[in-house]
């Protein structure tokens, strides 16, 4: 269940996560046009999209920062779309936020007891993220915002894991950040995903998605424009997906069950 | 030496100022609140502890144990009722809420027990007796020990705030209370444990003031609240500690006003609490060195 190659997708059991025709608005502005996705146990979701394209809403509101005018969210089964952010992390959906948002007047250390303060039972602990991520430890009494952008994207992804999420929601890790960080913290997914964890995430570095991803889902405009596995799907199609180039490839997913 | 005088016993009233003070800068300070009946909780929890000091004929330092948890539990109420809906709606709401909430309390002092002035008579020998240095130096045990409590107050908040699992909650809230919310928080359950003791240590200081002073209905907007103001902005907004400094310099400045003319006393506070709006407007603690 790591790479792109073996897919980690088993669409015969039943979806963890479910967004049935997701409408979002931002006062009058359609940020999200009825998007369905479905995410399997295990796998590494990547929606990817130009600026603007509703990716960051689409996982706050399955995380439930937005409230959507019709469609519904589903996890494991039941029906969640009116659950408020904190009694869906305690289901076990939890997400990264955009820009990190860390507690900046706590240490590390607080931040992630904070994070732990609501925790499921589960493998992640405290201690655990400090085994995983050698120099926290030693920094734990410092204060989150004396740390660099990447610390500061270690610690979230950090309070975010030892909440024990089933599945982890992880909105553009990559922002403001530099490569080679970049690179360390995605170089981390194969041992998060080992404890079980199923991974639902926003990229706008394509190649970066396409790299870590079972399974892809390009937005444009609030629409979904490609959907599919990496290796399924041509750099040409994802490029006319990302940015809208009509004709350039059919606008609709290659092979999907019940899609238009 | 009447200077030492006024310098000591305004550093012993600043005590009661700070008690008057920290649950107003803790509530502004998590839930960007401006809780304009402070003073007038403060005021309602005196009259509460003098009711029921007449009626089941408890010792007063027993009223403090009914008083204050009632407080905190309505502390906890009305965030939850009141001033959470209109937080949900606007910071203009809000306020009008609290003064709404603060005429309410006022109105309602003045018909149960008319505009006439009280104290919270003890009928122990600590609140009358006091002890003298030299000849021009005398100190009421009460002001030491209104000092020493706002001192305990301070220090169990820091430590509550520091190192419980609530407390830490407290100030990520207070720092970004979606993120908190991510993390399984319900903020809406830690804005009230914070109004519980904003209305808790607000409670003590109003049943403290009774004992020093005399109350009336309306000394929680003309007086408490204005006090607390005033030892906030000076101490710096949202510093714990800088409650009772702030709190200590607006005693000070009040009591040398008070040296030079008695009706100064008031004005040389508020001269005092104008300049440090003026020369250092995030208080003399401001939060970020604080930390």
């Amino acid at each position: 269940m790591t790479g792109p190659a073996d897919g980690g997708r088993s669409e015969s059991g039943a979806p963890l996560l479910e967004a049935r025709d997701l409408t979002v608005h931002h006062g009058q502005l359609r940020a999200l046009d009825a998007i369905s996705l479905r995410v399997f146990p295990g796998e590494v979701y990547a929606i990817i999209g130009a600026n603007g394209a509703g990716k960051s809403t689409l996982l706050r509101t399955i995380a439930g920062l937005h409230h959507p005018s019709t469609g519904s969210v589903w996890f494991d089964g039941t029906d969640v779309t009116r659950l408020r952010p904190e009694r869906r992390a305690g289901q076990g959906i939890v997400m990264v936020p955009e820009g990190r948002r860390l507690f900046e007047s706590l240490s590390v250390e607080e931040n992630l007891q904070v994070g732990a303060a609501y925790a499921r039972q589960g493998p992640w602990t405290i201690e655990r993220v400090y085994e995983t991520f050698g120099w926290l430890r030693e920094r734990r009494k410092q204060l989150a915002a004396q740390l660099s952008g990447g610390e500061q994207q270690t610690v979230a992804l950090g309070r975010a894991l030892v909440a024990n999420p089933r599945v982890l929601l992880l909105d553009e890790l990559s922002l403001g950040l530099a490569p080679v960080v970049v690179q360390r913290i995605y170089g981390m997914l194969p041992e998060i995903l080992a404890t079980g964890l199923t991974v639902l995430l926003v990229e706008q570095d394509v190649s970066q998605a396409l790299r870590v991803a079972s399974h892809i889902h390009c937005l444009l405009e609030g629409q979904t424009t490609l959907e599919g596995r990496p290796a399924e799907v041509t750099a040409d199609q994802v490029e006319a997906a990302y940015f809208g180039l009509a004709g350039a490839a059919p606008a609709g997913p290659p092979g999907r069950e019940g899609e238009p | 030496m009447a200077w030492v005088n006024a310098i000591i016993q305004g550093v012993l009233i600043g005590g009661l100022y700070a008690l008057f003070a920290c649950g107003l800068s803790l509530m502004f300070g998590v839930m960007k609140v401006v809780n304009l009946a402070h003073g007038d909780l403060a005021v309602l929890a005196g009259y509460i502890a003098i009711g029921i000091i007449a009626v089941v004929h408890v010792p007063v330092l027993l009223s403090f144990v009914v008083v204050v948890p009632v407080m905190a539990a309505l502390g906890y109420v009305v965030q939850r009722t009141m001033i959470q809906s209109a937080l949900d709606r606007s910071v203009l709401t809000t306020l009008m809420v609290m003064l709404g909430l603060s005429v309410v309390i006022e109105n309602g002092l003045l018909q149960f027990f008319t505009a006439n002035t009280r104290g919270i008579g003890t009928g122990l020998s600590l609140i009358t007796a006091s002890f003298s240095i030299g000849s021009q130096i005398q100190i009421a045990y009460l002001l030491v020990v209104i000092f020493a409590t706002a001192v305990v107050v301070l220090l169990g908040l820091q430590f509550f705030l520091s190192r419980s699992k609530y407390g830490r909650l407290i100030r990520a809230v207070a720092d970004d209370r979606e993120a908190a919310q991510l993390a399984g928080a319900d903020y809406r359950h830690v804005f009230g444990i914070a109004a519980a003791i904003a209305f808790g240590t607000v409670a003590l200081g109003g049943i403290a003031y009774g004992m020093y002073s005399q109350l009336n209905p309306t000394a929680g907007t003309d007086t408490i609240l204005l006090f607390a103001f005033a030892a906030v902005v000076i101490g710096g907004l949202g510093s714990l500690w800088g409650t009772l400094l702030g709190g200590v310099v607006l005693g000070v400045a009040q009591q040398i006003g008070a040296q030079i003319s008695i009706s100064d006393e008031a004005l040389a506070g508020f001269i005092v609490f104008l300049a440090v709006l003026v020369v250092r407007p995030q208080g003399l603690i401001s939060r970020r060195a604080q930390s």
